[in-house]
């Protein structure tokens, strides 16, 4: 009995864990959305490109390798030298604003005033170009990521021997948890906090609120909307970065990772679209959700096993529960209610 | 008298020298124009106001003023310079603060925060200074809030100071949207139509705190307005506009003097 709680707790805590990977990339589409009404398809292709840039830069890859071998005959792939995580970190927060910027110049300039579904379009080209660009630019192979900062202070792999331990001692069951996913929830944490701080407490993100509410009245006071489009578009470039980091760290870099995407899809519509908080909470209830109904319902360990539907049910549990909120609560838990006045 | 010599009212304000000056505007959209040649000034510490009956092109000019029209033809001068074309968020951070006639607040904001966010020009810490959030930005972050208390003070809406603005009642907004142009301590303060829907002794009041604030703070004022009995007590100079024409411009008893005012805007009320 007491190792089928242990059991239940251990699928719950890593819930968890999983809830707050899907947390950190609605977060980068709630910035977004909140600040210009876009619905960035492409955040999670976002995510993989930060990471692919990240690994590229560490690795000393040398970008656009193999084009540049097709047209000059060439056989080069690496600068040969390595480069320090931090240092990659910084660069690739660069190449995200330089990301951010284009975007805005090239894309979302031309498209101001135009209805939401012709600027959800453009994401979902942008989303297509991008991963064909991320592809050409580092080449497509699986790579591992290990993430160090100055100090020794690296990313750390597996389980977390400490709390298995003190479990042990405690309840003589062992307990598991991946250091990873701790790190990640802390990260997460620092983040949100950050993010909520920034947007609350600062000049710039009172500009970015502004913006989101009346770009009209934000044009009247002296803001830019230029500007904030670009800053705004940095911040969730710089969350993919984050969020990239975290699940590349987890299960390498690969292209699967923008599907990622598709899974903060439900989370947003648990969240609300427009809500920070909401996208931490629906990211949590969805990780935490899928987990346990697996475990109960998907493998039968919950209530003698009454109901078991023989798994693989974490594959489409997100969307149902988001399915049901869209019929009950369409606004999500914490989205503002849409209110036509007559 | 030149437009560069300071005059005292009756009632003991000074007029300084012209600050902005409109030469020979023409707005159209497609083929239809909305202001043709017009050409008036706006003086120092005056109340500026700009009447004329529905479709007359008055928001027209107004949006001009404050870059949200660029006009095909003529010029805005201010301060002694031709304004290039520019963005309204650039004209702005110049010092030209406005309100709307069918009022643009954040409304997710609380009335803080949205007086707060007329202060953007006089905060200079960049991004960086910003998010570290130390020193300078804290200092500037303290000294601007204690202006925003002033205004918050001066047009008596310390009561709501913290409930979002989409809960307020339209006078109200009104009022917040007025404290939030104040706040940018404007060179210019364009008032589109601060009369509109108000009830007699909502529009007692807002008449007061223009009064007060162009009194108080030196304010030059340019607005807009229907209400002739408002207009005509409230301001020094009044401009007429018909049809995109001006068609009067002066104090407010020689413009209630001008036959081509009368016939076209007074019509009714002469007998």
């Amino acid at each position: 009995m007491l190792e089928q709680i242990v059991f239940a707790s251990e699928v719950f805590a890593n819930g968890l864990m999983a809830g707050v990977l899907y947390a950190l990339v609605a977060l980068g589409f709630v910035l977004i959305y909140k600040a210009s009404g876009i619905f960035n398809f492409a955040q999670g292709v976002m995510a993989l490109f930060a990471a692919m840039t990240l690994v590229g830069i560490q690795n000393g890859q040398i970008p656009f390798a193999h084009l540049i071998n097709a047209i000059f005959g060439t056989h080069i792939h690496h600068f040969g030298w390595n480069v320090p995580s931090f240092a990659a970190l910084i660069l690739t927060v660069g190449v995200m604003i330089l990301l951010a910027w284009a975007v805005q110049k090239f894309v979302f300039r031309h498209l101001v005033g135009q209805e939401p579904i012709i600027l959800f379009m453009a994401t979902i080209g942008l989303a297509y170009f991008l991963e064909g660009f991320a592809d050409l630019m580092w080449n497509s192979e699986i790579k591992t990521l290990t993430f160090c900062l100055p100090g020794e202070l690296c990313l750390p792999q597996g389980m977390n021997l400490a709390i298995d331990e003190a479990a042990y001692n405690a309840w003589g069951v062992g307990f598991f948890i991946d250091n990873l996913d701790i790190s990640a929830a802390i990260v997460a944490i620092v983040l949100v906090v950050a993010l909520v701080a920034f947007s609350q407490y600062t000049k710039q993100g009172r500009a970015m609120r502004a913006v989101a509410d009346d770009h009209q009245a934000a044009l009247s006071v002296g803001i830019s909307l230029n500007f904030i489009w670009v800053l705004v578009w940095s911040l969730a470039g710089f969350v993919a970065l984050v969020a990239g980091i975290m699940w590349g760290a987890k299960s390498g870099v690969q292209f699967s990772l923008s599907l990622i995407a598709l899974k903060a899809l439900p989370v947003l519509m648990l969240g609300g679209f427009t809500s920070i908080p909401g996208a931490i909470v629906g990211g949590l209830i969805i990780g935490v959700g899928e987990k346990m109904f697996e475990y109960c319902f998907g493998i039968g360990q919950c209530f003698g096993g009454i109901i078991n539907l023989g798994g693989a049910t974490e594959n489409w549990f997100a969307y149902v529960l988001a399915l049901v909120f869209l019929v009950f609560r369409p606004q999500g838990l914490f989205g503002e209610k849409i209110i036509e006045r007559v | 008298m030149s437009t560069q010599d300071s005059y005292v009212t009756d009632d003991g304000r000074t007029i300084g020298p012209t600050v902005m000056e409109m030469k020979n505007i023409t707005l159209r959209f497609g083929g239809v124009k909305a202001i043709t040649d017009i050409s008036f000034d706006i003086r120092e510490g005056e109340i500026r106001a700009i009447i004329g009956p529905n479709g007359a092109g008055k928001s027209s000019m107004l949006n001009v003023i404050s870059g949200f029209y660029v006009p095909q033809e003529g010029e805005v001068w201010y301060k002694g310079a031709k304004r290039p074309p520019m963005r309204p968020y650039q004209v702005a951070q110049q010092g030209i603060a406005r309100t709307f006639q069918n009022i643009a607040l954040f409304e997710g904001m609380t009335v803080l925060d949205n007086v707060m966010t007329g202060r953007i020009r006089q905060m200079t810490t960049g991004l960086l200074g910003q998010a570290i959030w130390k020193g300078k930005a804290e200092r500037e972050e303290t000294e601007n809030r204690e202006a925003v208390e002033r205004i918050i003070d001066f047009l008596e809406i310390q009561a709501i100071r913290k409930t979002p603005v989409g809960r307020l009642p339209y006078g109200l907004k009104k009022r917040v949207e007025l404290a939030r142009a104040l706040a940018a301590e404007p060179s210019i303060l364009l008032l589109d139509e601060p009369m509109a829907g108000m009830n007699v002794e909502e529009k007692e009041d807002m008449s007061r705190f223009i009064l007060d604030m162009n009194d108080e703070f030196g304010t030059t004022i340019a607005l807009i307005e229907h209400d002739m009995g408002v207009v005509m007590d409230l301001s020094d100079r009044v401009v007429v506009m018909d049809y995109g024409k001006k068609i009067g411009d002066g104090t407010p008893t020689e413009v209630r003097n001008n036959q081509a005012v009368i016939d076209a805007y007074l019509g009714v009320a002469h007998d």
